[in-house]
């Protein structure tokens, strides 16, 4: 009987510990997808974030580290540096890549460092229980912005991609989201080819995927993803926002 | 062939670091340690290595952290308050037990503090630093040829009990010149098992990482670790012992105040006063068996430190608190002259501790 759908050998046979209704586990498919799809789970190494994803460590079959909160990208800088033949990932939520790791995400993409970012932004800090993150949106209820996040107190939500693209360094920075059928397809594309990018030696790839958080969101996984529709999308706009390669090839 | 050079500390620390095949240095600029960062910047490409200037010292010992995850031997260098930051990495580290070279050139605190020679880091090496129950072997050399030689030591010894080696120097051994001679040494490589390197499909994927949710787990951790240090407590103590055959009074110093101390030594023995030198070579596992002994047999101990007194606290405990300690000590930058030290000896020869 001919299989037409199975987990990716890159993703572990283990149950994932995300609330119901969270897109973390579709994304971890997709990165597993394209590991698979590339042939390189034997040569990846991932790193994992301080955050929801924390324990993906026990989840992609790679060899895999777990960074201190935010460090991520200079963690994959010193294994990518040390070992330039393998292929270096890291997995990271918007409290870590655009809080307290904005130094070592701006640094990295900076340098041109030849590994691939996966930054999942669902407006909130999920492990901690639904904390105003550096991307919650103007007037986001959370448990540290009760009110409505205050743009005059606590100031405005940064747009990581848009940023990164004022940069000359790095390859690669996209958003993409995971919200639709259609959607999460044209994420798929955008994570294989940041991996493609590093395989090639290309550098920084930064695939920004703009996700839900439905149960510190206080929605039902339907009602959030509608969200992200109607609230998120316009605010953090699908798109390229730098390909350096592809400039070059339309020159 | 040995070869005998003439190299500021600093210097030697990073051609000592070259020689024990580390190819990989992360680091940020502070005083007085940069000279390290720029002989590796110059150096390393020269030899297939890698230096990298990272945007901040909590990302250099990062990087530090990812590199030797992948078993490579690796190093970074810094100052007091940049050691403060990278204290969060060494607990990562430490808590993911895996191999690394930290350099701490001290310099006066707490804060900013200031740029010159201080000891004022003891408790913050040898206590610990950062958060957890965790332990680094922390050597502290005398001389710009110690730099050199516990520098190849700590590389070898993190290798062997995948700790953290640190050496904790101070602005005075990284500034100064002296006659140094290269040994030609064996490099001793040991099997990293555990190294992320790519499954390769072969084996099942190593994972480095400090986190266990269940407490039973991480306590279990913690006490197999515990039993890793205490095998380097009983066989790794390094220290030198000068006149103490017949010591009455036994001074305790290490790094540059143990210089210091030497000449007080010396100038009290010209004045009938029967003093002798404990120098630890290694802060952590602290000479203890060294100061019981001594403990039995003298009449007191000084204490000799740029510092407001943080060893002192482990002379006292290894000495089981059996004879007076006094403490001689200049802080923030300032260091005793050996009449300063000698005054206290001769204070203690007249039971004045």
């Amino acid at each position: 009987m001919a299989v037409v759908f199975q987990k990716p050998k890159s993703l572990a046979d283990v149950p994932l510990h995300y609330c119901p209704g969270c897109p973390h586990g579709i994304i971890h498919r997709l990165v597993a997808e394209a590991l698979d799809e590339l042939g390189i789970e034997g040569k990846a190494i991932g790193v994992a974030p301080v955050g929801c994803a924390v324990m993906a460590y026990d989840y992609f079959t790679c060899d895999m580290i777990e960074a201190p909160h935010g460090r991520a990208p200079a963690v994959a800088t010193g294994i990518k540096r040390c070992r330039p033949e393998n292929i270096v990932f890291t997995y990271q939520g918007d409290g870590d890549l655009a809080s307290i790791g904005m130094a070592e995400t701006v640094h990295s993409a900076a340098r041109n460092e030849n590994i691939t970012v996966i930054f999942v932004n669902n407006a909130i800090y999920g492990m901690t229980g639904g904390q105003m993150a550096p991307t919650s949106l103007p007037g986001q209820v959370t448990q540290t912005s009760p009110y409505g996040r205050d743009v005059n107190h606590c100031g405005w939500p940064i747009r990581v991609c848009e940023m990164l693209a004022t940069l000359e360094g790095p390859e690669y920075v996209t958003r993409v989201a995971v919200n639709n059928v259609k959607n999460v397809k044209n994420a798929k594309k955008a994570i294989k080819k940041a991996f493609q990018n590093q395989i090639e030696g290309k550098g920084f790839s930064l695939v920004e995927v703009v996700s839900a958080c439905p149960t510190n969101w206080g929605m039902t996984p339907q009602k959030a993803l509608e969200w992200v529709e109607s609230d998120m999308l316009p605010y953090y706009p699908i798109g390229v926002y730098k390909d350096r390669s592809a400039a070059k090839e339309e020159k | 062939m040995a070869e005998r050079v003439l190299m500021k500390g600093n210097e030697a620390i990073a051609e000592a670091a070259i020689r024990a095949g580390c190819r990989h240095y992360f680091g940020y600029p502070i005083t007085p340690q940069t000279e390290i960062a720029a002989y590796m910047a110059k150096k390393l490409p020269k030899v297939g290595g890698i230096f990298l200037q990272a945007e901040s010292e909590i990302a250099s010992i990062n990087m530090v952290y990812g590199a030797a995850a992948t078993g490579t031997r690796v190093m970074t260098s810094s100052s007091s308050p940049g050691i403060s930051l990278k204290s969060e990495g060494l607990s990562y580290i430490a808590g993911s037990d895996v191999p690394a070279l930290v350099v701490n050139v001290q310099r006066g605190g707490p804060g900013l503090g200031g740029i010159q020679p201080s000891q004022s880091d003891y408790f913050q090496a040898t206590k610990g630093g950062g958060h957890g129950d965790y332990r680094m072997i922390v050597l502290a050399p005398a001389s710009v040829q110690e730099m050199a030689s516990l520098t190849m030591k700590g590389f070898d010894l993190a290798d062997k009990y995948n700790m953290i080696s640190m050496i904790l120097a101070d602005g005075t051994i990284g500034q100064m010149m002296e006659p140094i001679t290269f040994e030609d040494a064996e490099v001793a490589t040991y099997e990293k098992p555990w190294a992320l390197t790519g499954t390769e499909g072969k084996r099942k994927h190593n994972i480095v990482n400090s986190l266990y949710l269940k407490p039973d787990e991480l306590e279990a951790k913690n006490f197999e670790r515990f039993e890793k240090y205490a095998i380097v407590e009983e066989n790794e103590p390094m220290w030198e012992e000068y006149m103490m055959e017949d010591a009455e009074i036994c001074v305790v110093a290490f790094g540059i105040a143990s210089r210091v101390a030497k000449n007080a030594v010396v100038a009290a023995r010209a004045e009938g006063i029967k003093a002798g030198l404990i120098r630890p070579i290694t802060l952590w596992p602290f000479p203890k068996k060294a100061l019981a002994a001594a403990a039995e047999k003298v009449n007191g101990f000084v204490s000799v430190e740029l510092s407001m007194g943080q060893m002192i606290e482990d002379v006292r405990l290894a000495s089981g608190c059996k004879k007076p300690v006094a403490l001689c000590n200049r802080a923030g930058g300032m260091i005793p002259s050996p009449d300063e030290v000698l005054e206290s000896l001769r204070k203690a020869q007249k039971g004045e501790y």
